[in-house]
C-alpha cells in the first residue's frame, strides 16, 4: 500500500505538486495519466526517493519512506523507465541480474530468476541472456528493462512511461505481457503515461493529474461516464469518451444469453469496441459469443449504441 | 595503375629520391667534427626503389607480398649494410674516425617502415604483430652480435653506456611520477568537475591556460619559488627539493598533465548514457556502486586514451626538463648540441622517440585490451 | 573581450620591460645585469613571431594540400599511410624534431624553422583529414544532387563544413611552434627563449623572468586570437 498524504514539491517557483493525496492499494495496477507538466512522473519519483519532497509525507505500508535507508529502499522497489536506460557494457542477463547481485543473492538463485523472467517476458531467442543490449531491438530491450524491474520479485513496481517509444505493435504485445504478469503475481504497479487509451486499457484505478493535483480518481469507467468537471470531461475525450468505454468493457457483460446469431463468434472476453469492429467488418449487426468454451449467446449493435447503465 | 598502388609508388618515389640526392653515409675524422659525404650504392637502392614500385602496380599474384618482404628486408637489411660499408670506411682511417648515417638512409629507412605499416593493414592483427616482433628480434638480434658497432650511433652508445642509462632510467621516473601525480589529484578534479558541472570553470580554464604555456617557460619561472621554498623549509632542501632538479620539473610536468587527465575524466563520467546512471540510482546502486559498477568500466577506455595523449607528451616534455637540471635522455641532446657532438644528439633524441613511440603502442596495447568485449 | 587581454599585456610587458632595470635591480641586487639588453626586446618579440608565421603558412599550406589529395577518391589509399604519418609524428616530441634538423642544417634560425614547419603540419593534417572525414555524407550527395563539380564542391561544401576542425589543427600548430621555437633558442635562433636559456646558463634569474614573461604573453594572444578565428569560423558553418 503507497500513500501519499498532502505531499508538496515545488521547483523553484514552479509547483509541481500541489498538497496531493493518494492512496494505492495493495495488488493494485494503478495509473496515473495527464498531460506533461502535470507532475506525474515527479510524484512517481518521490516514492524510491529520486525526488525529495517539500511537504507531506509518502508511506509504503504505514513506513515514511523519508525515514528509510535510500539504496535499501530502492532495491526494494522496481523501476523501469521509457529510455531503459540498460547498462551497455553489460549482457542482457546481467542488466537482469542488477538488484539480486545488489542483495546479494546465490549465483543459483540469480541464474533461476533471470531465466524465468526470460520466459515470463517472451525474450525466448536462444543465447539472448549473453547478448549486449545494443544487439536488440527496441522492444526487446524494453523488454529487458521490464524484466530488470521485476528481477528481484519487489511487491512495488515503478514504471515511468515504459511503452513511450515504442511502435504501437510491440507496445500492444508489452501491455499484455505486462497485464498478464501483473495479475499472476498481484504486484503493486503504480504507471505513468500520458496516453489515456493506454490508462484504461491497463489499470485498476486511474488518476488523472492535471497542474500537479489530482483531479479525478476513480475506474476507468467511473472517470468516462462521470467525469468531476469539463477539464476530465475533455480529457477523458468528451464525445468520443463512449468510444474507449467500448474499448473499457467486456462483450460477456453486455450479450444477450441464449439468444442465436449468424457469422464468426466473438469471444466473450474481447471488448466491446472488438466486437464493433468485427460487426463492420462483416456488415452484420450481431454476432454470436463464444465463452467459457461454448456459444453462450448474442451481441447486439442496438445495444451497443444505446448502453447506458 | 590502380589507386592501390599509390602509397607504394608513392613512398618508393620518396627512397629513390634519397638514394640519389642524399648521402647514405658520412666519415668524419672524430665525434666532433663534420665530415665527408659517402653513397656506396647509389644505383643499387635506387634500382631497388624501381623495382618496388614495378611490383606496387602489376597485379600479378604475390606481388603485394613481394612489396612486404622486400620493405621488411630493406628495413633490417638496411642498417646491416651501412655498419658493412662503415667497416670498409673505417679500414682506411684514423682510429679516431667515426660513420654516421647519413639522410639518405634515414630518410629510405622510413619510406620502408611506412611501407611496411600501409602493406601489412590487409592482413589480420596476429600477422602484423608476427612481422613486427620477428623485424625487432632480427635487429636486436644483429645488434647484440655486434653487427652495428661500426655506426657512429652504436659507438656512442657503448661509450655513454653507463651515462645513457642513467638518464634512461631518470627520464622514465620522471615520466612516471608525472603520470601517478597526475592521475591521483587529476582523476578526482575530474569526478568534482563533472558532478558539479563546472566543466568548463575556472579550474579548467586555468588548465587550459597554463597548457599553452611554452614549457621552457614554464619549468625556467618555477626555478624562482622553488628555491625559495627550499629556503623558506631547509627540511625540504634536505631532501633534494630545490629552484632546479627533478622536483620543479616533476611539477611543471604534472600541470601539462592535468588538462588532459581531468578532460579526459570527464569524458569518461560523460560516456554513460543519462538514463544508465538514472536506472541504476533508481534500482538502489549507492554513489560508491555507480562508479565502480557503472562508470569506471564504461568510462575506462576513454580515460586510458587520455593516459596514452599524456603518456606521450609527457615523454617529450621531460626532454625540456633536462635544462633546469632534471636529467633525462634530454640531456644528451642539449649537452650534445651545445658541444657540437651530433651522434650523442642523434643518440639522445632516436632514445626519447623510441620510447614515446613505444609508450604509444603499450597504451595502444592496453586500450586494444580493455575494449574487447569478454 | 577576453582575447585583447593577453595581446595588451604583451603590448604593456613590451613598453615597460625596457625601462625596468631599477625595478630588477631592487628584487634582484645580487645581479651585476639586471636587464637583457644584447637584443631589444621588441627585436626579439619580432623574430620569435616571424619565425611562428613562416612556419604556421607553410604547414597550413602544405598539411592543407595533403589532406584534401588524400581524402579525394584518387588518393583515398594514402589515407592510411598520411594518417599513421600524423599519428607516429606526434608522438615524436618537438625537441626531438628540433635535435634532428641541427645536424642536417647545423646551427641557427634554419633548424629551428623546418622543425617547427615539420611538425606544424601534423595537426593541420591530422585536422584537415579528420573535418573533412566529418561531413555529412548527406552534405555531400545533396551537392552531388544539385550538380556541384567536384572541385567546386570541396571549396563550396566541404572545406566550410571543416573549418572548424582545420582551424584548431592550426591553432594547435601555432601554439606549439611557439613553444618549440622558444627552446629553438637553445640551437642558436634569436628568440624569446634566448634570455630564457642565457639566464639558465649565467645563473640569472631576471633574464629567465624577462623571456618568460614575453614568450607566456605571446603564447597567449596567439591563443587567444586564433581561438577567436575559430570560434568566428565554427559559427558560421
Amino acid at each position: 500500500m503507497i500513500e501519499f498524504e498532502h505531499v508538496s514539491k515545488r521547483f523553484g517557483e514552479h509547483v509541481v505538486i500541489d498538497d496531493l493525496s493518494l492512496r494505492v492499494d495493495d495488488g493494485e495496477f494503478f495509473v496515473l495519466v495527464g498531460p506533461s507538466g502535470s507532475g506525474k512522473s515527479t510524484l512517481l519519483r518521490t516514492v524510491n526517493r529520486l525526488v525529495p519532497i517539500d511537504a507531506g509525507s509518502v508511506r509504503i505500508d504505514g513506513v515514511d519512506v523519508a525515514t528509510q535507508a535510500v539504496e535499501p529502499l530502492r532495491r526494494g522497489i522496481g523501476y523501469a523507465i521509457q529510455s531503459v536506460g540498460l547498462f551497455p557494457h553489460r549482457t542482457v542477463g546481467e542488466n537482469i541480474a542488477t538488484v539480486p547481485r545488489l542483495l546479494g543473492w546465490s549465483d543459483g538463485d540469480t541464474r533461476a530468476r533471470v531465466a524465468e523472467l526470460l520466459v515470463l517476458l517472451k525474450l525466448d531467442e536462444p543465447g539472448i541472456a549473453d547478448r549486449y543490449p545494443d544487439t536488440l531491438s527496441g522492444g526487446q530491450q524494453q523488454r529487458v528493462g521490464v524484466a530488470r524491474a521485476l528481477a528481484a520479485r519487489p511487491r512495488i513496481v515503478l514504471m515511468d512511461e515504459p511503452f513511450g517509444a515504442l511502435d504501437p505493435v510491440t507496445r500492444e504485445s508489452l501491455q499484455a505481457s505486462l497485464k498478464a504478469i501483473q495479475r499472476d503475481t498481484a504486484t503493486t504497479i503504480l504507471f505513468v503515461t500520458h496516453d489515456m487509451d493506454e490508462a484504461f486499457g491497463l489499470g485498476h484505478r486511474v488518476a488523472l493529474m492535471l497542474d500537479g493535483k489530482v483531479a479525478q480518481v476513480g475506474t476507468p469507467l467511473e472517470l468516462i461516464r462521470h467525469p468531476v468537471n469539463e477539464r476530465v470531461r475533455e480529457f477523458v475525450g468528451g464525445s468520443r469518451a463512449r468510444l474507449r468505454e467500448l474499448a473499457v468493457r467486456q462483450v460477456r457483460d453486455s450479450m444477450r444469453k441464449g439468444e442465436v446469431a449468424d457469422g464468426d463468434a466473438i469471444d466473450g472476453g474481447a471488448s466491446l469496441q472488438d466486437a464493433l469492429g468485427a460487426m463492420l467488418t462483416q456488415g452484420r449487426d450481431r454476432l454470436p459469443v463464444f465463452d467459457d468454451g461454448q456459444l453462450a449467446g448474442a451481441i447486439l449493435l442496438a445495444d451497443l449504441v444505446a448502453s447506458r447503465e | 595503375m590502380t589507386p592501390r598502388a599509390l602509397p607504394v609508388v608513392l613512398l618508393a618515389c620518396i627512397g629513390f629520391v634519397a638514394a640519389l640526392a642524399f648521402p647514405f653515409l658520412y666519415v668524419t675524422p672524430n665525434r666532433l667534427l663534420s665530415g665527408e659525404p659517402h653513397s656506396p650504392h647509389v644505383v643499387a637502392l635506387a634500382l631497388t626503389c624501381v623495382l618496388l614500385a614495378a611490383a606496387g602496380v602489376t597485379s600479378v599474384r604475390g606481388s603485394r607480398v613481394a612489396v612486404a618482404l622486400l620493405a621488411w628486408a630493406l628495413i633490417a637489411g638496411l642498417p646491416l649494410l651501412a655498419s658493412i660499408d662503415a667497416r670498409t670506411l673505417l679500414l682506411a682511417a684514423a682510429p679516431s674516425a667515426r660513420v654516421p648515417l647519413g639522410a639518405g638512409f634515414w630518410l629510405m629507412w622510413l619510406s620502408a617502415s611506412l611501407l611496411l605499416l600501409d602493406r601489412l593493414r590487409a592482413i589480420r592483427m596476429a600477422g602484423r604483430v608476427v612481422a613486427w616482433i620477428a623485424l625487432l628480434v632480427a635487429i636486436v638480434v644483429m645488434g647484440s652480435a655486434g653487427a652495428f658497432d661500426t655506426l657512429a650511433l652504436v659507438r656512442e652508445f657503448h661509450a655513454q653506456r653507463g651515462p645513457f642509462m642513467d638518464a634512461l632510467l631518470t627520464h622514465l621516473t620522471l615520466a612516471a611520477t608525472t603520470l601517478v601525480l597526475a592521475l591521483v589529484i587529476g582523476a578526482p578534479l575530474g569526478w568534482w568537475a563533472w558532478r558539479t558541472r563546472r566543466t568548463d570553470g575556472a579550474v579548467v580554464g586555468m588548465l587550459a591556460f597554463l597548457q599553452t604555456v611554452p614549457s621552457l617557460a614554464l619549468f625556467a619561472l618555477l626555478i624562482g619559488p622553488f628555491a625559495w621554498l627550499a629556503r623558506a623549509w631547509p627540511a625540504l632542501g634536505a631532501l633534494g627539493f630545490g629552484g632546479t632538479g627533478a622536483a620543479p620539473a616533476v611539477f611543471a610536468l604534472v600541470l601539462y598533465a592535468l588538462l588532459p587527465v581531468v578532460r579526459y575524466t570527464i569524458a569518461g563520467l560523460g560516456a554513460v548514457p543519462a538514463d544508465a546512471r538514472e536506472a541504476a540510482r533508481g534500482l538502489g546502486m549507492t554513489r560508491l556502486q555507480l562508479l565502480s559498477r557503472v562508470q569506471l568500466p564504461l568510462g575506462w577506455p576513454v580515460l586510458l586514451a587520455g593516459l596514452r595523449i599524456v603518456a606521450v607528451q609527457t615523454i617529450g616534455l621531460a626532454a625540456v626538463a633536462t635544462l633546469i637540471g632534471a636529467g633525462g635522455l634530454g640531456r644528451f641532446v642539449f649537452l650534445g648540441i651545445g658541444q657540437g657532438a651530433n651522434d650523442m644528439v642523434m643518440l639522445g633524441t632516436l632514445a626519447i622517440i623510441a620510447l614515446a613511440l613505444a609508450v604509444d603502442l603499450l597504451f595502444q596495447a592496453m586500450l586494444a585490451f580493455t575494449e574487447r568485449r569478454p | 573581450m577576453k582575447v585583447i587581454v593577453a595581446p595588451l599585456l604583451l603590448v604593456v610587458l613590451l613598453l615597460a620591460l625596457p625601462h625596468s632595470a631599477s625595478w630588477f635591480h631592487a628584487w634582484m641586487p645580487t645581479l651585476s645585469h639586471p636587464l637583457y639588453t644584447r637584443t631589444s626586446f621588441l627585436m626579439l618579440t619580432l623574430s620569435h613571431l616571424w619565425l611562428v608565421v613562416l612556419a604556421t603558412l607553410v604547414a597550413v599550406a602544405v598539411g592543407l594540400t595533403l589532406g584534401v589529395l588524400a581524402t579525394r577518391p584518387n588518393g583515398r589509399s594514402l589515407l592510411p599511410t598520411v594518417r599513421a604519418v600524423a599519428v607516429i609524428g606526434q608522438t615524436f616530441p618537438p625537441v626531438a624534431v628540433l635535435a634532428i634538423a641541427v645536424p642536417l642544417l647545423g646551427f641557427g634560425a634554419a633548424p629551428t624553422l623546418l622543425a617547427l614547419t615539420l611538425y606544424g603540419v601534423l595537426p593541420v593534417l591530422g585536422q584537415t583529414v579528420a573535418g573533412l572525414d566529418s561531413v555529412a555524407p548527406a552534405a555531400l550527395h545533396a551537392a552531388d544532387g544539385m550538380g556541384y563539380g567536384r572541385w567546386r564542391r570541396l571549396w563550396d561544401v566541404e572545406l566550410p563544413l571543416a573549418a572548424g576542425p582545420i582551424m584548431a589543427g592550426v591553432r594547435l600548430s601555432a601554439i606549439v611552434g611557439v613553444g618549440t621555437a622558444t627552446i629553438g633558442s637553445a640551437v642558436g635562433a634569436t628568440t624569446l627563449g634566448s634570455p630564457i636559456v642565457e639566464g639558465l646558463v649565467g645563473n640569472n634569474t631576471a633574464y629567465v623572468v624577462q623571456g618568460a614573461l614575453l614568450v607566456g604573453a605571446l603564447a597567449l594572444s596567439i591563443d587567444g586570437v586564433l581561438g577567436l578565428v575559430e570560434r568566428r569560423v565554427r559559427r558560421l558553418r
